[in-house]
């Protein structure tokens, strides 16, 4: 019954986005005031209808409902409550349908805030939004029902991936979606825009705070993601350059150009064609990445050609969304009037090398990403693209990136003087490069090139990101120079993110050890200056699986500073083998050891890992995303809503 | 129990646990080179993980197949072309330059410098205009001030 229930609520879903699409775009081109009138309750419909049916999905999980084929592939009885619910989103179709509802949230949320706006100005954006959750839930029904029932009904259900019965994966796609589906806002506001035909400064300001919003949750998704992979996957990397990562890389990377090209035409009304064009871009690569992801495109191209029915709908529905955006915008941008002037050396100008490394390092992981794929179907060879080659184009795209951050904030819009500049931030030269060379020589090896340049670059990076606080501080006005708008404060938190998250990759990537033993009960492995004690094995019995736990104590000049005990689980439901490995995590560093294969007698192989500085790596993904939030709550944004009574739209047709 | 899991380990290949063997170098040089060519070589059965990375059979052989070579002296340069040559470039996470990768690896710069050439011409197009001549009534009224000014100091 439930299950009935979810999928009528999602017919229902779709029957609105139809109407939430048709009559407020129909009402804003024939003036319609009625129709127009439809958006707002539309989009709320649409948003509780999803609401519902996704409900009706988690409660057949938490039920143990076997009879829908869904929960019966992709959970268990005796899987925990909690992965229970994690279930609904852990395969494709649940997957999908937590894609639509949020982008139904989003949805609701720009009905609900939104007051400033233009009746039709809305009526468009909401509109759009619904175009694109027709073609989502369109998606859903014709091709990945979740809710379809399965005869006979199995006793108990195949369980969930080892994988994904884990908190850091549990809550990622949720977090990684709204970033994803959040780029659908901006996209909106920007299709809304061009059909209204003028791209005036209102409409930045209205598309800053819910494009960093979106941003935000895309940072924090993907830092959850690398997490997870860093603990669970058992090897220690945290980035692998896989393309299920790239679809969510480069989205981010558009996304984070659109941020910073938006406050150009926000501050100075340039740049307007080009920042929606950025947005289209976001967003279609987002649809992109669902792409490659759902398809079955990467297992295989030939997986692909053999079963092509959700990639081909995914596929069609991408190149309606961006045919339709780049013919739109080919009809609309060359009328858009942008008269801004700056001198070379500026803020924009700044802003303008910011956009097209980012767009460039986009463009690169999409090569990366899509080539393999298009030279196997070309019959041309199969290769592979991996960490080496992402390595040595991305590196000397994004290191200008690096050297600007800080820099960007503190020169002039219109027209500044490089040598003024270069008078307020010279000390810093001489500044990061010692900080670099004490800290490499404390605590690494000093003459290491690579490392000493990432330090550099991290402090500078770090130094000029925090700057500003300095100068406003020294300045007559003391504490009360700290007085900032919270955008000021998002900026420098987000750029000073990336310093830390700098110094994370440049140390850990290069101080990492990690040594494979042979270790029998009461033997002990030296590695950095750690003895791990291996107490031997006992058996562990969790819910649904097996486990041979270990035991490692670890000493560091005689003094015992953790207790490991990583486990090798063994799922009975889906008979996988999962190395589960245990860490002491550190700002300094983090212990970390995997066990291995049992050997003979009681002794087992370990891999064990001392891996300097990895955490920074995450914080400053988490402050990134603080700063992307901490900008987003700026209050210009809420009186600038309140006080807009020049809406961007009804003046523009006419 | 624990031989359960090992005999299961042995039957399935799954992406789920890396290949942790114990191996003896007579150096950590050589250590250090077998990390860093397992690293750069694909694991083939495998959806996107490098010998390294990965659990299966076939990489373990293949990993095997390294250590044997590293160890009868062989060359970084010819282990990997032995390894292409029986499995083609897809062994490599390094794809060679070569006609079918031109754009693979040229794209990316070509574009840096597309971008480049953007930026010289947007910057252009958007110098500062210099403020505009003055007419002949303002010149005179120009040299008239500037008179009046000097007079006013003699």
């Amino acid at each position: 019954m439930t299950a009935e229930l979810g999928q009528l609520a999602l017919i229902f879903a779709l029957l609105m986005a139809v109407v939430q699409a048709f009559f407020p775009l129909a009402g804003a081109a024939l003036r319609l005031p009625a129709w127009v009138a439809v958006a707002r309750p539309a989009a709320r419909a649409q948003a509780l209808f999803l609401a519902v049916s996704f409900y009706c999905l988690v409660q057949s999980f938490v039920v143990n409902d076997f009879s829908v084929r869904y929960v019966a592939e992709h959970s268990n009885s005796a899987l925990p409550l909690f992965y229970r619910i994690a279930a609904a989103w852990g395969a494709h179709e649940g997957s999908v349908l937590l894609w639509a509802l949020i982008l139904g949230l989003w949805t609701a949320a720009v009905s609900l805030f939104n007051r400033g706006l233009s009746e039709i100005f809305t009526a468009r954006v909401l509109g759009i939004l619904g175009l694109v959750s027709v073609g989502i839930l369109a998606f859903i029904l014709f091709t990945s029902n979740p809710f379809e029932r399965l005869l006979p009904v199995p006793p108990d259900g195949n369980d969930l991936n080892p994988l994904l019965q884990d908190f850091g994966l549990a809550v990622h796609p949720p977090m990684l979606y709204m970033g994803y589906v959040g780029m659908a806002v901006p996209f909106a506001f920007a299709i809304a825009a061009l059909m209204s035909g003028t791209l005036d400064i209102a409409w930045a300001r209205w598309s800053r705070p819910w494009t960093l919003v979106a941003w935000s949750f895309l940072t924090l998704g993907i830092t959850l993601g690398s997490w997870w992979a860093y603990y669970e996957l058992g090897w220690g990397g945290w980035w692998f350059w896989d393309p299920v990562e790239n679809a969510s890389f480069m989205p981010w990377l558009m996304a984070t150009a659109l941020i910073h090209s938006l406050t150009v035409t926000e501050k100075r009304g340039a740049f307007k064609a080009w920042t929606v064009l950025l947005a289209i871009f976001a967003f279609s690569l987002s649809l992109l990445g669902m792409f490659l992801v759902r398809s079955g495109v990467l297992v295989s191209v030939h997986a692909f050609a053999n079963d092509p029915e959700r990639g081909l709908f995914i596929l069609v529905f991408l190149g309606l969304v961006i045919g339709a955006s780049l013919l739109l915008y080919a009809l609309r941008a060359p009328a858009v009037r942008d008269h801004a002037r700056f001198h070379w050396f500026s803020r924009e100008a700044l802003l303008l090398v910011n956009n097209v490394l980012l767009v460039v390092a986009a463009a690169s992981v999409l090569l990366g990403t899509l080539y393999p794929l298009v030279l196997d179907a070309l019959g041309l060879g199969k290769i592979s693209v991996g960490p080496p080659y992402f390595g040595s184009v991305f590196a000397p795209v994004t290191a200008p990136l690096f050297l600007l951050a800080g820099i960007g904030p503190l020169v002039a819009w219109r027209r500044d003087d490089p040598a003024r500049l270069w008078r307020q931030v010279r000390w810093l030269v001489p500044v990061s490069l010692t900080a670099a060379v004490v800290v490499a020589a404390l605590w690494f090896r000093i003459g290491d090139l690579v490392t000493l340049a990432f330090l550099a670059t991290a402090f500078w990076l770090g130094a000029t990101a925090l700057l500003p606080w300095w100068q406003r501080l020294r300045r007559r006005e003391g504490w009360r120079g700290l007085r900032q708008p919270a955008g000021f404060y998002g900026m420098t938190l987000a750029h000073f993110g990336l310093a830390v998250f700098l110094v994370g990759v440049g140390v850990s990537n290069h101080y990492s050890i990690e040594r494979t033993v042979r270790l029998a009960p009461g033997d002990s492995a030296e590695l950095g200056g750690y003895r791990f004690l291996f107490q031997g094995v006992r058996e562990f019995d969790g819910p649904n699986y097996g486990a041979d736990e270990g035991t490692f104590e670890v000493y560091r000049d005689g003094e015992r500073v953790a207790v490991l005990r990583p486990q090798k689980r063994f799922y009975r439901v889906q008979r996988n083998v999962m190395t589960e490995a245990a860490i002491d995590p550190g700002l300094r560093r983090d212990l970390y050891v995997a066990l291995g294969e049992p050997l003979e007698g009681d002794a087992w192989s370990v891999r064990l890992y001392v891996k300097p500085a990895v955490r920074w790596i995450w914080l400053g993904g988490l402050l990134m995303m603080a700063g992307g939030l901490l900008a987003a709550a700026d209050r210009r944004y809420r009186t600038a809503r309140a006080t807009a009574a020049a809406p961007a739209s009804v003046n523009a047709t006419a | 129990m624990k031989w359960g899991i090992a005999l299961l380990a042995l039957i399935l290949t799954l992406p789920t646990s890396a290949g942790i063997e114990v191996r003896q170098f007579p150096n950590p040089e050589l250590e250090a080179r077998y990390q860093h060519l397992i690293e750069q070589l694909r694991c083939l059965v495998c959806q996107n993980q490098s010998l390294a990375d990965s659990n299966a059979d076939l990489a373990e052989d293949l990993r095997d197949e390294v250590y044997t070579m590293l160890l009868a002296g062989k060359r970084d340069a010819e282990i990997v072309d032995f390894l292409v040559q029986r499995y083609g470039d897809f062994v490599l996470y390094k794809p060679p330059v070569k006609k079918t990768t031109w754009l693979l690896w040229f794209g990316p710069f070509a574009a840096l410098g597309l971008g480049g050439i953007l930026l010289w011409r947007i910057g252009r197009k958007r110098r500062p205009e210099p403020p505009p001549p003055l007419s002949d009534a303002e010149r005179r009224r120009l040299e008239k001030l500037l008179q009046d000014h000097g007079s006013d100091d003699a």
